[in-house]
This record gives C-alpha cells, sequence and structure tokens, in this order.
C-alpha cells in the first residue's frame, strides 16, 4: 500500500499525467472558443457559418475527450463502446429531421404571412377551350 | 474485473460479463444513455425552434455581464469561468476515482471534497446568472431581449428554452452534488475500504462527467452558435 500511496500523492503516475494533460486540452479547446468568439465580435472576420462549424467541431472534440478518458470508455471492451456508442447514432437523424423541419416552417411562414404577394404558380392564359 | 478473455467469441458463450463491466456500471451507462437523449430533445427543440425564427437574441449581448463588474461589456467571460470550474471539478472527479483504484481512502476523500466544492461553486455562478437575468426582466415567459437584428423579440422562446434547459442541467449538478456527498460519507465511514473496492466512486464519477458532458453542449448551444 505504501507504494501506491505515493503514487496518487506525488503525481509522478502515468495515469495521473494523462489526466492532467486531457484537463490541458479541455481547456485550451475551450480558451480556443472563446478567443474565436471574441476575434468574430471583434473584426467579424470568420463568417458566422464558418465559426459555427468549427465550434461544433471542437465540441464534439471534447465531447470525445470527457468521454473516452474521463468516463473511461476508450479503455473498456468493445462490446461496451458499442453499447454505449450505436443508439447514439439515432441523433445523426434526429439533429436532420428536426432543423430541417424548423427551417421549413421559416420558409412556409414568410411565404404565407399575410401581406406576402401569392405566386403566380401555372400559366394563367393557358389554352381554356378543350 | 479483467477476465482473461482473449478470444472474440467466447465474449458471449457466457460464464462472464461479456461487456467486462459490473451491473451497476453497465446500468449507470444505460441510464446515461436515456438521459443524453432527453438532453439532446431538449437541445434539439431548441434549434428547431431557433431554425424556426425570423429573428433570435443575440447571445452576446445577452449574456455580458460579470459579478461586480457594473455595466462593464464582457461577452462569454462569465460562462467560460463556469465552464473552467465545471472541466476542473470533472478532473478532480477522476482523481478520486484514481485514488480508490489504489484503496487510498484519504486521497479518495479529498479530491471528492474538492468535486464537491467545485459542483457547488458551478451551482452559485448559475444562481447568479439566473438572478442577474431575471432582474434585467427575463424569466419563463419573458423574453426583453431585442432580436440580433435590432427588432423586437417576436416570442419567449429563447427565454424559455434558456431557463429549461440551465435548469434542467443545474438540477443534474444539484442531484451530483448529492450523490457525491453521500458518497463521500460512505467513504469517510469506510464502507469502501471495508467492501474491498471503491466501485460506488467510479459509479457516481460517470454521472458526474455525464454532466459535465452536457454543459460542453449547452455551452456551444446558448452562448457560441
Amino acid at each position: 500500500m505504501a507504494h501506491t500511496h505515493s503514487a496518487t500523492e506525488n503525481g509522478k503516475d502515468p495515469a495521473v499525467k494523462k489526466i492532467w494533460r486531457v484537463f490541458w486540452i479541455l481547456l485550451v479547446i475551450t480558451s480556443v472558443e472563446v478567443a474565436l468568439a471574441f476575434l468574430h465580435l471583434e473584426t467579424g472576420f470568420p463568417s458566422k457559418l464558418f465559426l459555427n462549424s468549427i465550434f461544433i467541431l471542437l465540441t464534439l472534440l471534447k465531447a470525445f475527450y470527457i468521454v473516452a478518458e474521463f468516463m473511461h470508455l476508450g479503455s473498456e471492451v468493445k462490446n461496451l463502446i458499442m453499447t454505449v456508442l450505436f443508439p447514439l447514432l439515432l441523433f445523426v437523424w434526429f439533429i436532420i429531421a428536426f432543423l430541417m423541419d424548423g427551417d421549413s416552417w421559416k420558409n412556409m411562414r414568410k411565404n404565407l404571412a399575410p401581406g406576402t404577394p401569392a405566386k403566380v404558380e401555372a400559366p394563367a392564359h393557358a389554352p381554356a377551350h378543350h | 474485473m479483467d477476465n482473461a478473455v482473449t478470444a472474440k467469441k467466447k465474449w458471449w458463450s457466457g460464464g462472464h460479463s461479456p461487456f467486462s463491466v459490473s451491473y451497476g456500471k453497465l446500468m449507470m451507462w444505460y441510464f446515461l444513455i436515456s438521459d443524453a437523449f432527453t438532453f439532446g430533445a431538449l437541445l434539439i427543440s431548441y434549434g428547431t425552434q431557433r431554425f424556426m425564427a425570423q429573428a433570435w437574441p443575440d447571445p452576446n449581448v445577452v449574456f455580458h455581464s460579470f459579478p461586480l463588474m457594473g455595466h462593464a461589456n464582457l461577452p462569454l467571460v462569465f460562462v467560460s469561468l463556469m465552464t473552467f470550474i465545471l472541466i476542473m471539478s470533472s478532473v478532480t472527479m477522476v482523481l478520486a476515482v484514481h485514488a480508490g483504484h489504489h484503496m487510498d481512502q484519504k486521497a479518495t476523500a479529498r479530491w471528492l471534497i474538492l468535486t464537491i466544492i467545485g459542483g457547488i461553486m458551478f451551482l452559485s455562478c448559475q444562481a447568479w446568472e439566473w438572478t442577474h437575468l431575471h432582474e434585467v426582466g427575463a424569466w419563463w415567459g419573458r423574453n426583453p431581449f431585442p432580436n440580433h437584428d435590432g427588432s423586437a423579440p417576436l416570442s419567449t422562446n429563447f427565454t424559455d428554452f434558456f431557463f429549461t434547459i440551465t435548469g434542467f442541467h443545474g438540477l443534474h449538478v444539484t442531484s451530483g452534488v448529492v450523490l457525491n456527498i453521500i458518497v463521500l460519507i460512505n467513504v469517510l465511514k469506510g464502507t469502501y475500504q471495508h467492501r474491498g473496492h471503491y466501485e460506488m466512486v467510479e459509479k457516481v464519477g460517470l454521472y458526474w462527467h455525464f454532466v459535465d458532458l452536457v454543459w460542453v453542449f449547452v455551452f456551444t448551444c446558448f452562448y457560441l452558435l
């Protein structure tokens, strides 16, 4: 026990080193996110669309480190990894379907709002006599 | 726990867990999956409403205050501090789990206490933020924030979702702190030392990291995007 005691105390344990490394990675990613947000506020440089894709990618990267290292999933057996990650694939459908639904509602509201000139659909002066 | 199973097909032939974890830990994982879908549903419905809206408030304008800084314009700074606190408490939690693996009662208790302090700090920050937003007129059903383009608010969706989702997350942090305190009491009583393992610390640890994970997404969805 004396040996393991010192291992958790002085931080020379490789596992403890790894934990702190993940901490720094998470901190750096968050700092980069905040710095990019400020850069956009000051200069408007990375366009909003580009910036948002970076934010989402960095968020997924952070999620990966938390789940794989802190929650230890990366070191579990493959069966467990699969049983946890497979159901999450539903999110792919979930996100695409609902966001598209929202976008389509916005367009419908815009096109059907009171005062919006109605679109002329078919040629109005089609040959009327059959 | 480390079964000496090497051949692939042996995993499913019985006699041991095919997931190589205890029942309790596996069930914690399944609970977290279901909880992930609950949070996912909340965040995606927020996204749907936001996609649906013609205009939406600018988070950099809404969240620009810091305690004791008066009217200084400091967008993102306070929420970055909250994020830092939660990541930090996640680190102390892993260190508690690690100390538990080494059957180190004192170190486990110490890291758990730090984790609990981190959780309480986060909740205090959230309490301040909610109080501040309430003072400027935001609440469920009340949205005082003009839209990005300067137009008057069209709906209360922004504040409704903000308070519901951060409130639900705060509730998770609260129950996490309560669980951590219960486990800390058991650590101090020597329950796990007597039991021969600190797996209970691992289980609440999984829950605690999940709460941190959810915050990562809440942070992105409400404050960055």
